[in-house]
């Protein structure tokens, strides 16, 4: 794992990066009930969420992670803010390696400092909780502000901040629509004035027009107060604008890791290529399309050798049998692919 | 285009009562969709849009009602038909595709017997060429060995094969116009580009028309002849494709356009319209959208503006009244 993981961080950049993930890995147990493997005479079946992911995120930028459903983007967020323990693998921040943490006291010292917004903000928000008392949990759980006063400052603080008044502080989630929740989510992941920001889709279940609203504030947060953002969607475009350097994962690994721009317009692995393919032409210039073929095969039951074989109209008798890993291009970037490996894509 | 219209919509109003007021999703809206034309319905969620759709094949849930306006279907007034004959057009002669494939089968029957049914009810064939034609219309909506999965369940497919079959199902009776409502929006993007393609190959081999109803500006932008841009339950901006995502007029449209991310990452900030669409039961006077408009003047808070003719397109916007104060034009 060593080679590929300097190469991941000669891609993302020469900075020492603030996240470095090695390896990592999270298996789930989806075997059916005890008695249904006794009586079918079944076994117990592993399915692979993510399965060695390697990359680093420099203090400051944006990694942006792609891919369909079942890719393992979202597992990816949860290992990163620990709400999973990964089956395999390290992740370190700003340095420490977050499973080296020893006692409450220095993980939620830590933990203070990576935060995570959700998909749906009208999940991820007490219904009964005040957006005030929302806010002000992370001041009161790390201990940050005493007196009702001063966390009540923050607060107002806050919401300002993501463009709320004040005033909003004293109503109920259910009074606001869903680009204002995803706003106050915002704000609670920054009560606790963390640099590392977790997004998993998070304009994914807004209108359009909002998710505009919602991109242009976490830019701005991100240059106002130095954030660093994994920035987890399947919307290309979103992930265009927002990520520096991108990852496409496929069914729990990454298939591409490189600089936005680079992937974007000269994308390399066939993955890649086939999900650029897939994006609406909104210039109309009427430019021939690839056609798309077949679908993402179950994570229970992955393809041998590379997983996007039988989707690949490169596969050959080396992709069905061997899994390429990540290697360094010229060029910058990261592919997992045999045919790239090989010079025998076309450009 | 009036006379060869296959649909036409006039002023349709559509209104859901409620313990507190009367709730307007659909308000004066009315269009054309000509045969084997594509128009795109596209808006925000409470637009309107899949009301608009609804109405047109009777299915508003009371006490939701029509209000108001007329429906025509291939020149016959169908707004005001008794349920029976309507839900013979329905099915037959209007096929519907709804969002999620899996609410819109029957978890219970396989999808070979699902097909066979619709397809009796709508035709004279015998059980045997009724299965012969449910094996063709699954060929023709690419489902890999058909025969095969006739006798498969719905929870045997994978979300875009479940969509195929919806299609195989709306596609039963022969219909002259599809409504699809948010066909492709549960779907990965990859599964996304491959029923779009596939919705576009049927409307060209049988010349179907079909409204197309979704929030994804980018799936308009691949399929639709004509957009129909909706807007708190009236149509802002009514148009040729070209047109409406080219050189769009009305305020919101621009907006709208703008507030999508560019995939040569030009643009560090995106275009935002503030605000949100209002609830139903706070839309403004005026113009609906004259809050959240940074050209509004005193007339857009005053009088609610009409479509408003140029050309091929029209805008519901007084900066392009003929005798607009104030506006830029």
């Amino acid at each position: 794992m060593a080679e590929p993981a300097a190469q991941a961080e000669r891609a993302a950049g020469a900075e020492a990066p603030l996240l470095s993930v090695r390896g990592l890995a999270r298996y789930f147990d989806a075997s059916p009930p005890l008695l249904n493997r006794l009586l079918a005479g079944g076994g117990r079946r592993t399915l692979k969420a993510v399965d060695g992911v390697s990359f680093d995120i420099p203090r400051g930028r944006t990694l942006g992670l792609v891919g369909e459903s079942g890719s393992g983007k979202s597992t990816v967020a949860r290992l990163v803010v620990g709400l999973y323990p990964p089956t395999a693998g390290t992740i370190a921040f700003d340095g420490r390696d977050l499973a080296s943490l020893r006692g409450a006291r220095e993980t939620a010292a830590l933990r203070r400092r990576l935060q995570i917004i959700f998909q749906d903000p009208y999940a991820s928000l007490n219904p009964r909780w005040r957006v005030r008392d929302v806010i002000a949990e992370p001041l009161r759980v790390h201990a940050l502000l005493s007196g009702r006063a001063a966390i009540r400052a923050r607060v107002d603080e806050l919401l300002l901040q993501v463009g709320l008044a004040a005033a909003d502080g004293d109503r109920f989630p259910h009074e606001f629509s869903g680009g204002q929740r995803q706003r106050i989510s915002i704000a609670r992941a920054l009560a606790s004035a963390p640099d590392f920001l977790v997004c998993d889709e998070p304009t994914s279940a807004l209108d359009v027009s909002v998710q505009a609203q919602i991109l242009n504030l976490m830019k701005a947060l991100q240059r106002r107060l130095g954030l660093t953002y994994l920035f987890i969607s399947h919307n290309l475009a979103v992930i265009r604008h927002m990520a520096d350097a991108v990852g496409v994962m496929y069914l729990g690994r990454l298939a591409e890791l490189a600089e936005a721009r680079a992937l974007f317009e000269r994308p390399r692995h066939p993955y890649t290529r086939l999900l650029l393919a897939t994006i609406p032409d909104l210039s109309l210039s009427g430019r021939p399309r690839a056609p798309v073929t077949g679908e993402v095969p179950s994570p229970i039951n992955p393809p041998a050798g590379c997983s996007f074989h039988p989707r690949c109209p490169y596969a050959d008798a080396r992709c069905r049998r061997e899994r390429p890993e990540p290697l360094a291009i010229a060029g910058g970037g990261l592919v997992a692919c045999h045919a790239v490996a090989e010079g025998r894509l076309p450009p | 285009m009036r006379a060869a219209a296959l649909l036409r919509v006039e002023h349709l109003r559509v209104e859901f009562p409620t313990r507190h007021a009367t709730l307007v999703a659909v308000d004066d809206v009315s269009f054309a969709i000509g045969a084997g034309e594509v128009l795109g319905v596209v808006g925000e969620s409470g637009a309107g849009k899949s009301v608009t759709g609804a109405a047109i094949i009777g299915l508003i849930d009371p006490p939701g009602r029509i209000a108001a306006g007329r429906i025509f279907f291939a020149g016959e007034r169908i707004d005001d038909l008794p349920a029976e004959r309507l839900r013979r057009i329905r099915g037959k002669r209007i096929g519907t595709i709804f969002q999620d494939p899996l609410t819109s089968l029957n978890p219970l029957y396989s999808i070979g017997r699902q097909l066979v049914e619709t397809i009796a009810t709508h035709s004279e064939l015998t059980p045997r060429q009724a299965r012969a034609r449910a094996i063709e219309l699954l060929a023709e909506v690419g489902i890999p060995a058909p025969a095969e999965r006739f006798d498969h369940y719905p929870h045997h497919f994978s979300g875009g094969m479940r969509q195929r079959v919806v299609i195989a199902l709306a596609l039963c009776g022969n219909p002259q116009l599809i409504i699809a409502d948010e066909p492709t929006t549960a779907l990965d993007v990859s599964i996304q580009a491959q029923i779009i393609a596939l919705l576009k190959k049927l409307c060209r081999d049988h010349g179907m028309a079909v409204m197309l109803i979704t929030h994804d500006i980018g799936v308009i932008a691949e399929t639709a002849d004509r957009v129909a841009v909706m807007y708190a339950g009236r149509i802002a901006e009514i148009g040729p494709l070209r047109d409406i995502v080219k050189q769009p007029r009305h305020p919101y449209t621009v907006g709208l356009m703008g507030s999508i991310p560019s995939l040569s990452g030009a643009t560090e900030r995106l275009a935002q319209i503030d605000g949100a669409m209002p609830r139903l039961n706070e839309i403004p006077g005026g113009c609906a959208f004259h809050p959240r408009c940074a050209h509004a003047f005193a007339r857009c808070r005053a009088e609610r503006p009409e479509l408003i003719a140029d050309g091929a397109s029209a805008a519901a916007c007084w900066l392009y009244a003929p005798a607009a104060t104030g506006g830029h034009g």
